[in-house]
């Protein structure tokens, strides 16, 4: 409070995306390395299935990413917060990346009898899944598969043009009706996530039952989108090419960072519960999951989540000195953001058969090209939209009503 | 505390009244910059940065609770595994004596709940908490500090502290009144 009343801040103009950027490159230089390394992945890998579960690890991975840039855009309005009015604009950006996830789902269609052959060509005599096919059949998989798109494109755009409508107009009603539309987000949200992930990765192992598989990947996507975040938030503001023009300070990044440590929390609290409630009760159609995700060296990875993805995270971004920190924050980020893949790459994989495999084929971990290859490669196309959106219009909402509070804005 | 009975009245220090929240947390930066260690400010709600205007280090309330967090998350694991391997060995449902998986709740709760305890009582320890009485409720003046008056009191422990020379500088700061303040021993 003290400094803030000499402080000059930056016009509106200068709170866009300068010339001289480099962001201004991601775009062409992103979509090159998407479709180079998709391309040379699918060459590898698409007779044996390889390709097919390690483009889904890496589909759900940055979906989920620009899914929980979605969730924080709705509950920005929905609590009608004012601290995060600078940095909202680069999480409606990332959720507004949602087209190209649509697009993207392409290859997962293509590849429906290399991942979900358990539920599309199911055993005559199999019970469980003949109770199962009024949900699981390709139909409506299908059917449902659209709505999750229409219902995130449609929520994700909704937002981003409001916002930067307001921009033009400086108009109130946008925040009002942003702020009345993100309570059925909400639900709408919950629902679609959550059954997104039961269609999309539980559906691979159809026998297994888990109450907590949907929120558990909600839980992964929140923490994946603050690490990005935050991290994002530090490299646009580092000193020298600030693109906030000092607007965005420590504050803001504490705050991010308060989400992050948060979420570590959250993933792990939903990850344990999901484990220790399959372990006590021990029922067969549930532990053959684990059976499977801790077979052989899978069980290594699971004890690497526990240590990398809780108890690391977790003393290491306890501290309010280490989440304000540009350099602390942003090395717990990218750990964090390599965590939350090897989480996922953990819960599909396993689950990888290679086409004409033996009977008593064993599953075990061994990264292979396919795998590193869709990861940069979705996320290549990932940033080359998100930098394209990020050109279009300054990288703040410069008319939101609430702005002022975020200028001012200090933790206690 | 005074054990001194012969006299029960004795200065507890100087308790300076302003109008607003500017006047009273630049008049805080003043006195913090003019040296002064043991005084506070009042004010009937929360004044964002009053802490920095008025110089204040971090608590150290987080490591307390960290070390008592962890005290009872390991006593809880600590305890669970005495229950199920050395004093009632039972086998229930076919699960082992004692497996880390079903103690991690009581583990989660009794870490949560030391951390509580010492975050709550810590908190009284540090605010000098609980008390009965304190000189400044002898003026009626401070009567107001709940309502539309902000404050600052020094008190006379404070090594910079000079009766008339720290009056006439709190008067400085823009203070509407400066009262001196006694503190009576309550019999």
């Amino acid at each position: 409070m003290g400094g803030s009343h000499t402080k000059t801040w930056p016009s509106p103009a200068d709170l866009t995306l300068p010339d001289s950027s480099g962001w201004n490159k991601v775009p062409l230089i992103g979509a090159l390395i998407g479709v180079a390394c998709i391309g040379a992945a699918a060459a590898m890998g698409w007779t044996s299935g390889r390709f097919a579960f390690a483009y889904l690890t890496a589909y759900m991975y940055w979906l989920s990413i620009a899914l929980g840039g979605l969730f924080f855009v709705i509950i920005q309005f929905a609590a009608r917060a004012g601290w995060s009015v600078l940095v909202r604009r680069v999480a409606e950006n990332i959720a507004a990346t949602m087209p190209l996830f649509a697009v993207l789902f392409i290859p997962i269609l293509l590849n429906m009898d290399h991942l979900y052959h358990h539920w599309l060509h199911p055993d005559a005599n199999d019970a469980v899944l003949a109770h199962k096919a009024g949900y699981l059949n390709k139909t409506f998989f299908l059917v449902r598969a659209a709505l999750y798109f229409i219902t995130w494109t449609g929520l994700a755009l909704f937002f981003h043009r409001q916002s930067t409508r307001q921009d033009v107009d400086g108009d109130i009603r946008h925040t009002s009706k942003m702020q009345a539309m993100s309570y059925p987000a909400i639900a709408l949200f919950g629902l679609s996530i959550t059954f997104a992930a039961i269609d999309w990765v539980k559906s691979i192992d159809p026998h297994w039952f888990s109450t907590m598989w949907g929120v558990y990947y909600f839980a992964g996507a929140i923490l994946g989108f603050f690490a990005l975040f935050g991290l994002l938030t530090v490299m646009m503001t580092r000193e020298g090419s600030d693109l906030f023009h000092g607007t965005v300070t420590t504050e803001h990044r504490h705050d991010i960072g308060k989400f992050t440590f948060g979420f570590v929390v959250f993933w792990t609290y939903i990850a344990f519960s999901q484990y220790f409630l399959i372990w006590y009760a021990s029922l067969p159609e549930e532990t053959v999951w684990f059976k499977h995700h801790l077979a052989g060296n899978w069980e290594a990875v699971g004890y690497v989540l526990i240590g990398g993805h809780f108890i690391l995270p977790f003393l290491f971004l306890m501290s309010r000195h280490m989440k304000r920190n540009r350099t602390t924050y942003a090395m717990g980020a990218v750990w964090l953001l390599f965590m939350h893949w090897v989480d996922l790459y953990w819960n599909i994989m396993p689950m990888y058969v290679p086409h004409g495999a033996p009977a008593d084929y064993h599953s075990h971990f061994a990264l292979s090209p396919e795998d590193i290859l869709t990861f940069v490669g979705v996320g290549g196309l990932f940033f080359a939209t998100f930098a394209f959106l990020l050109r279009r219009q300054a990288i703040v909402p410069i008319r939101d009503p609430r702005l002022g509070e975020s200028l001012r804005f200090e933790n206690f | 505390m005074s054990t001194d009975h012969d006299t029960n009245e004795r200065e507890y220090g100087l308790l300076a009244e302003f109008t607003n929240p500017g006047a009273v947390f630049h008049a805080c930066e003043k006195v913090r910059d003019a040296g002064f260690t043991v005084w506070d400010s009042h004010t009937p709600f929360p004044v964002h940065g009053l802490d920095k205007a008025m110089g204040l280090k971090r608590s150290p309330l987080p490591w307390v609770v960290l070390v008592a967090g962890l005290t009872g998350a390991s006593l809880a694991m600590l305890l669970q595994w005495w229950i199920g391997e050395v004093a009632y060995r039972m086998v229930i449902s076919g699960k082992p004596l004692f497996a880390w998986q079903p103690s991690i709740p009581i583990t989660f709760e009794l870490g949560v709940l030391f951390a509580a305890f010492a975050s709550v009582f810590g908190l009284l320890h540090l605010c000098r908490l609980p008390r009965h009485h304190h000189p400044l409720f002898s003026s009626t003046r401070f009567e107001r500090v709940t309502d539309d008056r902000f404050f600052i009191a020094i008190e006379s422990g404070d090594p910079k502290y000079d009766r008339e020379q720290t009056r006439s500088f709190l008067a400085s700061l823009g203070a509407t009144a400066v009262e001196v303040i006694e503190d009576r021993d309550v019999d």
